[in-house]
């Protein structure tokens, strides 16, 4: 069975719902890792959750970066096994350089958490490959500092390496500054590495999974993580 | 901070009265000494005694088959819920703090109700904000509720525990005195109740979370009396909130709770580590003695009177079984934690405090915590009240356009969409959100444990309870239990949270002690306990009195995910029905506030026996699979529930319309409108059911009209054939949408 482990860092909110939601719906094999573990080489996709890693006071994940575990997950992800880091932990992976660009406050200053539609623009990635090229997804958001910014040649770089992986979009699937909810650079919502082994996004997946909360499309990626692990094994 | 010399005018100066201090003295069988004085004004301050309040509160029914905990008995009741499982929850006024410090008053009283709720054994769940201000006409309005949603915003999205619901009122009577009533709900199994009593001589006291420091000393005394021009001086008696230090402290004790370990937990809020020893000492009919000189500070130079009155935040205490200290150590460790093992429980009775190994406090424990004078406050009937009920409201003209006063009340603030506020608060978190904000009556939570789900409401009109306290205090205990049935729930039990103004003023009891037998009456009819709550006094500054304001947070328990039911009309061709009476005078209501400028009137017909038969007829037809959609009819009356259940249900541009005929009344229009007379629920269900629904009402004795049918993109409703409003959804939906984010903007 395909292992999962989730990261904890002390504030980190999110963790028990990507556990759960793993846990029900991907695969029984999950695992809580402590911040101070140094070993997680046995996991197949190490998930970097939500929250307020250390409160978030500095700047959001400054901190986070610092926790042992960082050292052992840049290993994990240069070896290239799976690493997927949701709101806060796509910060945390801004912030230790594991993706590039960085994260500014929302342009309304105010911290947003709702429903929005997200179009999948790279299906050719481990966490997208069973969603088509320009599935439209409805999906939450919840963080206050989920603006992205990236310099003009980063971002011609991310086009040319096809390393955008998701934007925000109306339920159509068109992308306008009307669908950006946060400010980010072309509406940027969720970016891989080169490698395309390491995903951050900033939406929820893992809120998402149970028809019943009101939408199931997060289930995508997760089954996407599962359906490349599959075959790579 | 110096010690000072124990005089009558100090003893003044701390809001004790000349009568408790002679009462201090006998119990003390000397003189108090400085420290000593402190400690008893905070525990005697109205905040935590409850001296003026008490004799009223026990009037509430606080027991029920289901209360594991009962009210009073500990820092929040538990109710049980079936398979293993119970509930802790409770609700909390912040004010005087968000009057002064708008952001750190809502964040801190965040903080401090989700220790109320963790120190039980409960995880956290669910949060919910009851608020009210003036008009956002004034700019220091719109500053304080930005301040509030912010402040509530932080503590809340940071600790990761969503805010589920709630509501705003915005009225004159508040301007100056806003009321910041925070929720906090949790869960647990029946074998991970915790209680906050301190007992077993020789076991150990230990201090954890947050350093000490001089943050919100006097904070309870301060809660205690009449906001003034000098208020802002009381800015530093505001604590500052730290949601990542809470979080850690969270994650920690429960980690705690779960090994055999502790004896007693508590949190320090409310007049902090004084409060927390003699009240554990107390309950565990034990001594207690503490070393202040090993308590974490982050302050030099503290002395004692500071150490044991400080507020500051996001810190416990708690009772370790001798012997098991490394173990609770470990713990704390791992989350970064301090721990500091600061004294031991004794078996004389006595809260005893050492500073530096000299004795500096020693009060029999018992008598602090429960001994505290209760007062029975003289209460008179205001002359505004006969005057308001006799008021004739026939010359009252009838408005112009029934479709202006429409949409008029759609952008009142108080009745507008507040997406403005809950999309600053993260609601999904811990992913149990099955009715966000902003969809139906009450806020819906599964429940990962077991396959039933919980329902949860705050509410009250503070106008009718202005109007007519007793009627006012049963119609928001009737209200907010209407609104869990609508959404497919049995009401389980109550909170309470009592915002009113100067204890001492005759006039202000009298409404006090009316709200409380209004309460009490209707907790009695719904068999709805108290489980809890919290009392806020002096609600008060120089421009007067907050209206009478008891709100009421309220549970019930769904059976199923099949019960759960929304407000919004779901297909065109569903019929539309009101169970309950059609016709409404206009006493009170939104609408006579502001279409004509007035607050007055006697308040509709309120049949408590009717109430309930409402609300049982609803919930069988919602088992029954009957209701396609159920929305109690609150302010705004009829039109405006109407209205939001063709606005409700619409994602992006798919809202659906109505068009229905009212019978032909005698009555005035607009009341038929706009009044807000209680006990009605409007429902839409499928053609094929209408019969039965039909049947089963009236064979229960409740009235019930079939008014129309749902449609597509219009609004239209007559009576007796003749048009009274005509309006595009779309039209009466961006007004309902936009109007508080254009005031905040």
């Amino acid at each position: 069975m395909l292992r999962f482990g989730v990261v904890v860092f002390p504030g980190s909110n999110c963790d028990h719902d990507c556990f759960y939601a793993i846990k029900q719906f991907v695969s029984k094999d999950v695992e809580f890792i402590w911040h101070k573990s140094r070993e997680i080489h046995e996991f197949d996709c190490i998930v970097i959750p939500g929250g307020f890693s250390y409160g978030d006071y500095l700047r959001t994940g400054a901190i986070a970066r610092f926790s042992p575990v960082i050292g052992q997950i840049r290993e994990f992800a240069e070896s290239g096994k799976l690493v997927i880091g949701i709101c806060n932990g796509f910060q945390i992976l801004l912030e230790c350089g594991l993706l590039p660009g960085a994260m500014l406050r929302n342009t309304s200053l105010r911290f947003i958490c709702k429903y929005i539609y997200l179009k999948t623009v790279n299906s050719d990635t481990p966490f997208t490959s069973s969603m088509e090229q320009g599935r439209v997804i409805r999906i939450p958001i919840a963080h206050g500092e989920g603006n992205y910014y990236i310099d003009p040649d980063g971002l011609a770089e991310l086009k040319r390496n096809n390393q955008i992986v998701f934007q925000y979009c109306d339920a159509n699937g068109n992308i306008s500054d009307n669908t950006n909810p946060n400010g980010s650079v072309e509406n940027i919502a969720g970016i891989c590495n080169k490698a395309g082994n390491v995903l951050g996004m900033m939406p929820h997946p893992e809120r998402c999974c149970d028809p019943r909360l009101g939408s199931s499309d997060g289930l995508a990626v997760f089954q996407s993580i599962l359906k490349s692990l599959t075959v790579s094994q | 901070m110096k010690e000072q010399e124990v005089t009558l005018d100090l003893v003044l100066e701390h809001g004790l009265t000349e009568e408790e201090y002679k009462l201090i003295c006998s119990i003390l069988g000397r003189q108090p000494n400085f420290t000593e004085l402190g400690v008893f004004s905070v525990m005697w301050s109205e905040h935590c005694s409850y001296k003026n309040s008490r004799f009223w509160l026990k009037k509430f029914p606080t027991t029920g088959p289901r209360i594991m905990v009962k009210a009073g008995d500990e820092n929040a009741g538990i109710i049980d819920i079936g398979s293993g499982l119970a509930i802790s929850f409770k609700i909390e006024s912040h004010n005087h703090p968000s009057a002064v410090e708008p952001f750190q008053g809502a964040a801190t009283g965040i903080g401090g109700i989700i220790r109320d709720i963790f120190t039980m054994g409960a995880r956290p769940i669910a949060l919910m904000d009851s608020l009210r201000f003036g008009k956002l006409s004034t700019p220091n309005v719109r500053r304080l509720l930005d301040g509030v949603v912010r402040g509530i915003s932080h503590y809340g999205n940071c600790i990761g525990i969503p805010t589920v619901g709630g509501e705003i009122y915005f009225d004159p009577t508040y301007e100056g005195n806003p009321l910041v009533n925070v929720f906090c709900l949790g869960i647990m199994r029946h074998e991970d109740m915790a209680l906050g009593r301190a007992s077993g001589v020789g076991n150990s006291v230990y201090y954890v979370g947050a350093a000490t420091g001089r943050d919100g000393i006097h904070g309870a005394t301060f809660a205690s009396e009449e906001l003034n021009e000098k208020s802002e001086e009381r800015r530093p008696s505001v604590q500052v909130g730290d949601p990542f230090m809470e979080k850690l402290l969270l994650e920690a004790c429960l980690e705690l709770l779960q090994t055999d370990a502790v004896v007693g937990i508590q949190d320090m809020g409310a007049a902090g580590l004084t409060c927390s020893t003699c009240e554990t000492a107390s309950r565990g009919g034990a001594g207690i003695e503490i070393e202040l000189a090993k308590v974490p500070q982050r302050e030099k130079g503290m002395i004692p009177y500071e150490i044991l009155l400080s507020e500051s935040q996001e810190r416990m205490l708690v009772i370790v079984k001798k012997g098991r200290e490394e173990e609770v150590e470990a713990i704390f460790n791992k989350w970064d934690l301090h721990a500091a093992n600061i004294g031991h429980v004794t078996d004389d009775g006595m809260m005893r405090v050492l500073f530096n190994g000299q004795k500096v406090v020693e009060i029999p424990a018992k008598q602090l915590a429960e001994d505290a004078p209760i007062y029975q406050r003289e209460f008179k009937e205001p002359a505004y009240y006969k005057k308001c009920k006799s008021e004739d409201l026939s010359a009252i003209a009838q408005p112009s356009s029934y479709g202006d006063i429409l949409k008029k009340l759609l952008g009142d603030p108080t009745i507008a969409d507040k997406r403005w506020v809950y999309e600053q608060y993260d609601h999904m978190v811990i992913t149990n959100t099955v009715v966000a904000p902003g969809v139906s009556d009450a806020a819906v939570l599964r429940l990962k444990e077991c396959e039933k789900l919980l329902a949860m409401k705050t509410d009250c009109n503070g106008r009718y309870c202005y109007l007519d306290p007793y009627i006012g205090g049963m119609i928001a205990v009737a209200e907010a239990a209407r609104n869990v049935v609508c959404c497919g729930a049995k009401p389980l039990a109550i909170t309470d949270c009592l915002n009113f103004g100067n204890p001492m003023k005759e006039e202000i009891f009298w409404q006090f002690k009316n709200c409380v037998e209004g309460i009490a009456e209707a907790c009695r009819q719904f068999e709805t306990p108290v489980t809890g709550g919290n009392v806020s006094f002096y609600n008060e500054n120089p421009r007067g009195a907050v209206d009478p304001t008891p709100v009421i947070g309220i549970v019930g328990l769904i059976d199923s995910q099949d019960h759960v039911t929304t407000a919004s009309f779901k297909k065109p061709g569903d019929v539309v029905i009101l169970l309950g009476p059609i016709e409404s005078g206009i006493g009170g209501s939104e609408y006579l506030a502001i279409a004509h400028g007035k607050k007055t009137g006697a308040l509709p017909e309120f049949d408590i026996e009717l109430e309930k038969r409402v609300q049982s007829v609803c919930l069988k037809l919602i088992r029954d699979g009957k209701i396609k959609s159920a929305h109690d009819i609150s302010e705004g009356g009829l039109a405006v529930a109407l209205a939001e259940s063709c606005i409700l249900g619409g994602v992006d541009s798919t809202a659906l319309g109505a068009s229905v005929d009212l019978p032909a009344t005698s009555q005035r229009l607009d009341g038929v409108l706009f009044g807000e007379r209680q006990s009605r629920i409007l429902i839409s269900v499928d053609p094929s059911d209408v019969m039965y629904v039909d049947d089963f009402a009236k064979n229960n004795n409740v009235p019930v009209y079939k008014l129309g049918t749902v449609e597509n993109e219009r609004l239209q409703i007559s009576c007796s054939g003749k048009i009274l409003i005509d309006e595009r959804i779309a039209d009466i939906a961006k007004v309902f949408r936009s109007e508080l984010e254009s005031c905040m903007s």
